[in-house]
């Protein structure tokens, strides 16, 4: 069984199944978000329902290419025999 | 049955037999101190253990309290769980250092004073550069020294701290500092700070665990960052500057993580990110914070060990470590992929599984606390957790391209440590009760909320949606990145270059000099020294040294050796001497 989960997410064959399984998850869980109860919310933002949707996703693109501008025009990234 | 069995103990003491014993005597042996060693943790009274005095010091071998407990039992159920995993290995010496390794980590947690602390603290650095040490070639040997010499240094910025400390609190009992921060207490945190490496001093673990065995960096990942969490917790409860440092390193750790390219690497930049919370929640100091933070400690070990298990799985099976040349095992490794993924939903916090119900505790703290920026920064690095461990590394490491590597699930001990550590992964996820009910202070936290399995949600697969969107930025580069063992690295070559180019130049002119110029002026005052030598002190010696032979002649001619010339001389005398008496004193 573990074999075909992990064959499902790996295969071709499976490519269009995972995607659609992938956006029917990302819409249930902004669905979901809207219906909660959200009783004590501390902060502003924590009102909003589907905010962490975007935050994730704003969070996500921000690192990559935050670390990656830091990486190539910050010098950060070096050749492997930078040491040696 | 005893009150106390010190764990540490059973481990160090247990070292001792292990490179007597062969095969499978040796592997029941090398499982059931870890055992013992749990049982022994489950029995223990709260209390103190060991007080003695040593130079007139006030030592504490063992204090037993809450939070001493659950590391001690984490470290123990590690231990077990590393050791399965290193079940197959032939060679002694890694076992012995692994045990020692332990054993000094549990002797931190129970140390009840500065002193023993400091011991073991030692302790620790040197058998976990062993595990360094024992991969071999000159890549890990340089590593090894690097981290050695680190910890050492650490080690004695820590030594100097806790002196400065005890001279100046009187006592060298170890506990919440009080007193206020003084040159002796920075000191100190320095110390424990380099342990946890929070950044700058974070170099020496993302530089050494990728270099380290591959069951080694197991052990490696568990022990030295969370004994340095269990310090801070019970030294440093509440210092606002750990809540910044833990934040800035929460973020530091996922920002390195996107560059790297080794698997090990990676994930060693993510021990970085995740200790940077339960630094934080230490610095928040509520109860709920070092609650949090306790707790995520013992989570993150378990799930931890397990993406290490994972990676050093690959690593034994393949013999490559970077992504660039990784790819496609997930046809021929399954399980390690299951495995793996079990630790990667862990330490991103999914709903049922063990990061969701102790990270989170950490996070609802810093709001609790009116913490904006550093609920939204920790969720920011909770995104990248997922990014990177969740999604970057299973899926150029078992996924994306095929390199058509040769591979094969690893030998079946490996397997069964991963399911150890997986399974308690998932327990603690669903079932939070038991860890909840060992942390040091009442809980009052309920992670299943809808809103918070709702959101968490959100983060994390809108973290996906990006990951999916942006696959080809992430896709890893053949190359390294600068941390801050740039400083040492290149400070070391510029010390030695300094040391053989001007400081070399300068000893050689020195040396000029003293040739030129002092060495003829040398020769000149020697030799006028050695002509008043021979024409003036000699000649008075000699001078008296003829005289005294001279008088000796005179003196032998006198002793003729004959007795009646002696006698007649005697008899000479006592005749002038009665006539002087007779003459002079009339």
């Amino acid at each position: 069984m573990i074999k075909r989960i992990v064959d499902f997410f790996g295969g071709e064959a499976y490519a269009r199944q995972r995607r659609r399984l992938f956006y029917l998850v990302l819409v249930l869980i902004v669905v979901a978000d809207f219906i909660v109860r959200r009783e004590h919310a501390e902060y502003l933002w924590e009102r909003v329902p589907g905010w962490s949707a975007v935050y994730g996703f704003g969070s996500c693109v921000l690192l990559i290419f935050v670390s990656k501008f830091l990486g190539h025009q910050g010098g950060l990234m070096r050749r492997e025999d930078y040491y040696d | 049955m005893t009150e106390f069995v010190h764990p540490a103990l059973l481990f160090i003491l247990g070292a001792l037999p292990i490179p007597f014993l062969q095969g499978a005597i040796r592997k029941v042996y090398l499982l059931s101190i870890p055992v013992l060693a749990i049982l022994a943790v489950l029995a223990m009274q709260p209390g103190s253990y060991g007080a003695a005095q040593f130079i007139g010091q006030d030592i504490l071998v063992a204090k037993v309290d809450k939070l001493s407990i659950v590391f001690a039992t984490v470290f123990t159920l590690m231990a077990l769980i590393g050791m399965v995993y290193a079940l197959h290995l032939t060679e002694a010496g890694q076992h012995v250092a692994a045990f020692v390794y332990v054993g000094s980590a549990l002797g931190v947690v129970f140390a009840g004073d500065y002193l023993t602390l400091y011991l073991f603290w030692e302790g620790m650095a040197f058998a976990s550069a062993y595990l360094v040490f024992a991969q071999g070639g000159e890549k890990a040997i340089r590593a090894a020294f690097r981290y050695l010499m680190v910890h050492v240094t650490g080690g004695v910025v820590l030594l100097g701290g806790i002196v400065l400390h005890g001279i100046a609190s009187g006592s060298f009992l170890f506990g919440p500092i009080e007193a206020g921060m003084g040159p002796g207490t920075y000191l100190i945190l320095a110390g424990f700070l380099l342990n946890a490496a929070v950044p700058p001093l974070n170099a020496w673990l993302t530089d050494a665990y990728p270099e380290a065995t591959v069951t080694g960096a197991v052990f490696m990942s568990a022990f030295t960052t969370k004994t340095a969490v269990y310090v801070l917790a019970r030294a440093f409860p509440g210092t606002e500057l750990l809540v910044w440092l833990g934040t800035a390193m929460a973020i530091y750790g996922v920002i390195y993580a996107v560059l790297e390219n080794d698997c090990r690497r990676l994930l060693a930049y993510h021990i970085v990110s995740q200790v940077g919370y339960m630094v934080a929640g230490v610095g928040i100091g509520t109860e709920m914070a070092v609650n949090g933070a306790t707790s995520h400690a013992f989570a993150h070990i378990l799930y931890k060990a397990l993406l290490f298990m994972g990676a050093g799985a690959v690593i034994y099976v393949t013999g490559r470590r970077k992504l660039t040349e990784l790819g496609g095992l997930y046809r021929t490794m399954p399980l390690t992929v299951a495995l793996y993924m079990i630790g990667a939903f862990a330490i991103s916090a999914f709903p049922f599984f063990s990061g969701f119900v102790t990270k989170s505790m950490v996070v609802a703290a810093a709001g609790g606390d009116h913490r904006a920026l550093v609920t939204l920064a920790l969720t920011m690095a909770s995104s990248g957790t997922f990014l990177h461990t969740g999604l970057k590394l299973p899926y150029y490491m078992f996924f994306g391209t095929d390199r058509g590597l040769e591979a094969r699930e690893p030998p079946g001990n490996m397997l069964a440590a991963m399911a150890m550590a997986a399974t308690l992964c998932i327990a603690i996820g669903v079932f939070p009760g038991p860890l909840y009910a060992l942390l040091p202070y009442p809980v009052d936290f309920e992670p299943y909320t809808g809103v918070h399995i709702t959101e968490s949600l959100g983060v994390l697969m809108f973290t996906a949606l990006g990951f999916v969107i942006f696959l080809r930025a992430l896709d890893p580069e053949n190359t390294i990145s600068i941390d801050t063992d740039w400083f040492y690295r290149k400070g070391a070559r510029a010390f030695m270059w300094f040391a053989e180019q001007p400081l070399a130049r300068y000893e050689k002119a020195v040396s000029d000099v003293s040739e030129t110029a002092a060495l003829p002026l040398l020769h000149g005052t020697a030799r006028t020294g050695l002509r008043v030598d021979l024409h003036g002190v000699d000649a008075m010696v000699n001078g008296v040294a003829h005289a005294i032979l001279d008088g000796g002649g005179v003196l032998r001619r006198l002793q003729t050796g004959v007795v009646t010339h002696y006698a007649l001389a005697m008899i000479a005398g006592l005749i002038a001497a009665i006539s002087v008496f007779a003459v002079v004193w009339q």
